[in-house]
């Protein structure tokens, strides 16, 4: 690569105010890999524990219904709504909309608060509804 | 970048004109995700049970499989587009950004394999039982 160093950067990350649509942005990144990781090694340990037979079923429950194995569904239930409404969001943002001031703040808090929001109804609804 | 001069193409600098495929496939296989991943985290809510039997006899009806088997191949070569993204953002040096783009490639396909591979053990040796 012969390419210049110190070549001017665009000034980015230190100039601007932080706002919740730069957080929001961070996030889908965050739960997006990391629903690509522990989600996708989970899903395919589950299928593979079941199509391994009782034993090998067994052992994957033990594990997914322990304390942690509760913090690691909690939180993949949580990054699978943020990453969920996140990327609706960015179907919107792909059409050209939604880029003014207030309303990306408006539906940037939105998605973050409804992500939240919808894990906590979703895991009381399995400890206490059900 | 080197992308207006004859030398910069030749050593693979700016543009692989391949950023619009890329990107459109990436909103085809989110669209992809927000119906099967959906379906499948209301199934894993709402089953009467998680336990080796109930799932095992869940997956092996044939319009439970075959979605299964669309949402593995979907949302691991969704996830294979986002993590890659990811990874040229922030692996700068090239051998090792090329090293860890093999492992993704590795692991997307072939996590996904297992994951098909499993459902489809369920489903044929359900056929065969009954």
């Amino acid at each position: 690569m012969a390419r210049a160093k110190n070549r001017p950067l665009s000034p980015h990350l230190t100039i601007w105010r932080w706002g919740p649509h730069m957080a929001l942005s961070i996030l889908h990144r965050v739960t997006g890999a990391g629903l690509a990781v522990v989600g996708g090694i989970g899903l395919v340990w589950w299928l593979l524990a079941a199509a391994s037979g009782p034993e090998s079923y067994a052992l994957f429950r033990a594990v997914a219904t322990s304390p942690i194995g509760y913090v690691f569904l909690i939180g993949l239930t949580w990054a699978f709504f943020e990453h969920l409404f996140g990327g609706l969001r960015h179907f919107v943002l792909d059409m050209g909309a939604g880029y003014e001031l207030r309303q990306n703040r408006f539906w940037s808090l939105c998605v973050m608060y409804g992500a939240v929001i919808v894990t906590a109804l979703v895991w009381l609804w399995v400890f206490f509804g059900k | 970048m080197g992308s207006g001069t004859g030398i910069g193409r030749v050593r693979g600098l700016g543009s692989a004109k391949a950023g619009a495929h890329h990107w459109i496939n990436q909103r085809i296989t989110a669209v992809g995700n927000l119906l099967l991943v959906v379906w499948l985290v209301v199934n894993l809510f709402t089953l009467p049970g998680l336990d080796y039997h109930s799932v095992t006899s869940w997956l092996s009806a044939p319009l439970v499989a075959v979605p299964m088997m669309l949402m593995i191949a979907n949302a691991f070569w969704h996830l294979r587009m986002g993590l890659q993204v990811v990874i040229e953002d922030y692996v700068h040096e090239e051998g090792v950004k090329f090293g860890v783009l093999v492992l993704l490639n590795f692991y997307a396909v072939g996590a996904a394999a297992l994951g098909i591979f499993a459902v489809a053990k369920i489903a044929f040796a359900a056929g065969g039982a009954s």
